[in-house]
C-alpha cells in the first residue's frame, strides 16, 4: 500500500485547489458578471459583493438591448438557435460520413487509402482564411451563400477530419477477431458493424462527436464571411454587443453563460460513454 | 461426403507463400489436430475454412457443398479463437447465444440450448457476467460454448488452451474429446503442443512451412515421423539426433554397428530418449557415456549424457531408478534396440526407414 504522509496530502490539496482556481476562476467571474450591470462590472476595485440583476438575461431573451444611444434589436436567441442547428447538423452529417469511412480506413487496406485519409486530415492544417476567398466565390456561384446547408457543408472541414481520425484509432483498437467471431456466428456484415464495431468504438465516437461539436460551435470566421445576419451563430452574433455607446460586458457575460450551456450539457451527457471506454475489458485477460 | 474437405488450398501474402497445396479431409465426429510451429499458417488455414480469408487456390467443401466463395455467416461453422474474441459489451449468456440469435431461434429454445451447453462446460453460474468479470478459464469455456451451441457441422478450435493455466489445460485435455465427440462435428484442433494433439486428435496433420509434412494417426506420427523436423516436434525430451556413417550392411552409430536394410550417403539416426537403457555398470555391447546431470520431470527423470565423441544424448528413466544415479558425474553404459533407431536422410531430413524391420 502507498503511504501518504499528512504533509504530502496537504501539499497535494493546495496544489489541486490552485489549479482549479486558475482554470475555473474566469468562468466563475463571468457567471458573476452576468448578474451585474456595466457600472458594477467596471468599478475599481472590483468586488464580488453586488446586488444581482437579471437585466442582462432579460435583454438577451427579449432581444431588446437598451443603451444610452438608443434601443437596439439583438437576435441572440436566433443566433443561439443557429449555432445549435449548424453544430448539430454538421456533427450528425460528419458522423454519418466519418464513422463508416473511419471503419474502412481502419479495417481495409486499399490503394491510396492512407493518402486519402491524410488528405482529409490536411483540411485541418489549412488556415481557414486561406480558403475563404475562393470558397466565398464558389458559394456565390453555387447559390450556397447564406444557406444553412452551405454552412453545414463547410463545417465538414472542421468536423470530418476530427471524427475520421479519432474514431479510426478506436476501430483499430478493437480486435478484428471479435468481429470475425460475430460473422462466424452467422451474422451479416452490416449487423456486425452495427452490433459490434459501433458499440465498441462508441467511446471514441462520443469523444470525437463532442470535440467536433465544440470546434463547430466555436467557429467564427466561416460563418462571419459566408452567412448573413439571420444565419449567424452566437460567435458572430456576439459582435452586436459592441455598440456605439460602449461594450455591453454584462450582456456578453450572460451570452457566454447561455452559449456555453449546450456544450456543457452535451459534455455531461457524453461523459458516461467516454468513461465506458475505460471499463470495457480487452480481448483476453 | 459429410464433414469437411479441403483440396489443394494455397494462400500467399506479400511476404510470401503461407499455405501450399494443403489437402485435408475431416469426417463428421472426427477430430483432426493440426500441429506446427508458430508462423506455419495454421491460423490462416482456419480462417480460410471459416471464410474470413479467401484462398488463392483450392476449394473448401462442407458436407459435400463447395463453400469456397461463401460468406462466413452462411457456412455453419463454429470457431473458438485463440484470444477468445468474446464480445466485451455482451454478458456471457448473450455471447454464447449469438449464433442462435443469428438463426432466429425462439427465445425459450435459445435459453434451453445456452443453459445446456453452459451446464456441460460448468459456466452456468456466470452467465450473467460480462467477459471482463470472467476468469481466463471461464472466458475460454464461454468461447467454446459459443462455438458449440449451434451444433455446427464444422468446429474450428484455434489453440483454445493456449491462454489458460496449466491445471485447466490438463483438465480440458481430458474433457474435450468426450465433449467434442458428443457433438458429431468435423473438428479441426490447432495447437503447438504435441501432447495436446496426441491426446485429442484422431488424426494429426503436421504443418510446416505451409505444407502438410505428415498426415497420419498420432501413433504413426510418433513412431514413424516423416522427417527430422516432425520427430523433433513430437516428444519431450526431444529425440536424440545423432550423425551416423553408412557402413557395410548397416550404419555405424555411437561406435556400434547397426544393421539397416538400405542406406546410402549421410544419414541421421534418431533415438527416442525412452528407448535407451542406461546402466551404471558395464554391460555387454554397452556404449560408454558420461552422465552430466539428472533432471526429474514428473514421474520420469531425464539423464543428460555425453557420448563417446562428445555427442549430447538424452535418456528418460523412472524416478526411482534415476535416484540410483546420484548427483555426480559418472560413467554409464547406454544400450538401445536396433529396431528403435529412426533413420533420416541428412540432406533432406526425410525419414528413410527403420533398420531391420
Amino acid at each position: 500500500m502507498e503511504r501518504v504522509s499528512t504533509l504530502e496530502r496537504a501539499i497535494r490539496t493546495v496544489l489541486i485547489v490552485l489549479v482549479l482556481v486558475f482554470f475555473l476562476f474566469p468562468i466563475f467571474w463571468i457567471v458573476l458578471m452576468s448578474f451585474q450591470n456595466n457600472d458594477q462590472i467596471l468599478r475599481i476595485p472590483p468586488s464580488i459583493l453586488f446586488e444581482p440583476t437579471l437585466a442582462n438575461y432579460t435583454t438577451l431573451l427579449t432581444g431588446k438591448l437598451q443603451t444610452t444611444a438608443g434601443n437596439l434589436d439583438i437576435a441572440f436567441l436566433k443566433n443561439l438557435g443557429n449555432s445549435l442547428l449548424l453544430s448539430t447538423g454538421s456533427v450528425i452529417l460528419s458522423l454519418i460520413l466519418g464513422v463508416p469511412a473511419a471503419y474502412a480506413f481502419a479495417r481495409f487496406k486499399f490503394r491510396l487509402g492512407e493518402n486519402i485519409a491524410f488528405t482529409l486530415l490536411s483540411f485541418r492544417f489549412a488556415p481557414p482564411l486561406l480558403v475563404l476567398l475562393p470558397l466565398s466565390l464558389y458559394f456565390k456561384q453555387l447559390g450556397l451563400t447564406d444557406s444553412y446547408f452551405g454552412l453545414i457543408w463547410i463545417y465538414q472541414l472542421i468536423c470530418l477530419p476530427l471524427i475520421l481520425w479519432i474514431v479510426r484509432g478506436y476501430f483499430e483498437d478493437v480486435s478484428p477477431d471479435i468481429e470475425h467471431a460475430y460473422r462466424v456466428a452467422g451474422h451479416s456484415w452490416w449487423t456486425t458493424f452495427r452490433k459490434i464495431a459501433i458499440p465498441l468504438a462508441r467511446p471514441g465516437i462520443a469523444a470525437a462527436g463532442l470535440l467536433a461539436f465544440i470546434f463547430a460551435w466555436n467557429n467564427f470566421v466561416f460563418a462571419l464571411i459566408l452567412a448573413s445576419a439571420d444565419k449567424q451563430p452566437v460567435t458572430v452574433g456576439a459582435l452586436a454587443f459592441v455598440t456605439a455607446s460602449g461594450i455591453q460586458y454584462g450582456q456578453i457575460a450572460a451570452a457566454i453563460v447561455l452559449s456555453v450551456m449546450p456544450t456543457l450539457l452535451l459534455a455531461l451527457y457524453a461523459q458516461r460513454y467516454l468513461v465506458e471506454g475505460l471499463s470495457l475489458g480487452a480481448v483476453k485477460g | 461426403m459429410s464433414g469437411l474437405v479441403l483440396s489443394h488450398i494455397s494462400k500467399g501474402f506479400k511476404s510470401g507463400k503461407v499455405l501450399e497445396d494443403v489437402s485435408l479431409d475431416v469426417n463428421a465426429g472426427e477430430i483432426v489436430a493440426i500441429v506446427g510451429p508458430s508462423g506455419t499458417g495454421k491460423t490462416v488455414l482456419l480462417r480460410i475454412i471459416a471464410g474470413l480469408q479467401e484462398p488463392d487456390g483450392g476449394t473448401v467443401a462442407i458436407d459435400g457443398v463447395d463453400m469456397t466463395e461463401a460468406a462466413p455467416e452462411s457456412r455453419g461453422v463454429g470457431m473458438a479463437f485463440q484470444n477468445f474474441a468474446l464480445f466485451p459489451h455482451f454478458n456471457a449468456f448473450d455471447n454464447i447465444a449469438s449464433p442462435l440469435t443469428a438463426r432466429h431461434t425462439p427465445s425459450d429454445t435459445l435459453k434451453e440450448k445456452v443453459g445446456a451447453v453452459a451446464r456441460m462446460l460448468k459456466i452456468d453460474h456466470v452467465l450473467g457476467h460480462a467477459p471482463r468479470e470472467l476468469s481466463n478459464g471461464q472466458k475460454q469455456r464461454t468461447a467454446l460454448a459459443r462455438a458449440l451451441v449451434a451444433q455446427p457441422k464444422v468446429l474450428l478450435l484455434d489453440d483454445p488452451l493456449r491462454n489458460v493455466d496449466a491445471k485447466l489445460r490438463y483438465e480440458m485435455r481430458m474433457e474435450l474429446p468426450r465433449l467434442l465427440r458428443s457433438y458429431n462435428a468435423a473438428v479441426i484442433y490447432v495447437t503447438q503442443d504435441y501432447k495436446e494433439a496426441m491426446a485429442l486428435g484422431d488424426r494429426i496433420a503436421v504443418l510446416r512451412g505451409g505444407r502438410i509434412e505428415q498426415w497420419a494417426s498420432p501413433r504413426d506420427v510418433y513412431a514413424a515421423p516423416a522427417s527430422v523436423e516432425v520427430a523433433k516436434l513430437f516428444g519431450d525430451p526431444t529425440i536424440n539426433l545423432l550423425p551416423a556413417t553408412v557402413a557395410q550392411g548397416g550404419i555405424q552409430l555411437l561406435g556400434r554397428a547397426v544393421p539397416t536394410p538400405q542406406a546410402s550417403g549421410a544419414v541421421i539416426a534418431g533415438l527416442r530418449p525412452e528407448h535407451l537403457t542406461v546402466s551404471r555398470s558395464e554391460i555387454a555391447n554397452g556404449i560408454p557415456c558420461e552422465l552430466d546431470a539428472v533432471m526429474p520431470v514428473n514421474v520420469r527423470s531425464v539423464l543428460y549424457m555425453r557420448g563417446p565423441a562428445g555427442e549430447e544424448i538424452l535418456a528418460t528413466v523412472g524416478e526411482s531408478e534415476a535416484a540410483k544415479f546420484g548427483r555426480e558425474h559418472r560413467q554409464v553404459w547406454v544400450d538401445f534396440a536396433p529396431e528403435n533407431v529412426l533413420l533420416f536422410d541428412a540432406a533432406s531430413g526425410a525419414r528413410i526407414g527403420h533398420p531391420a524391420h
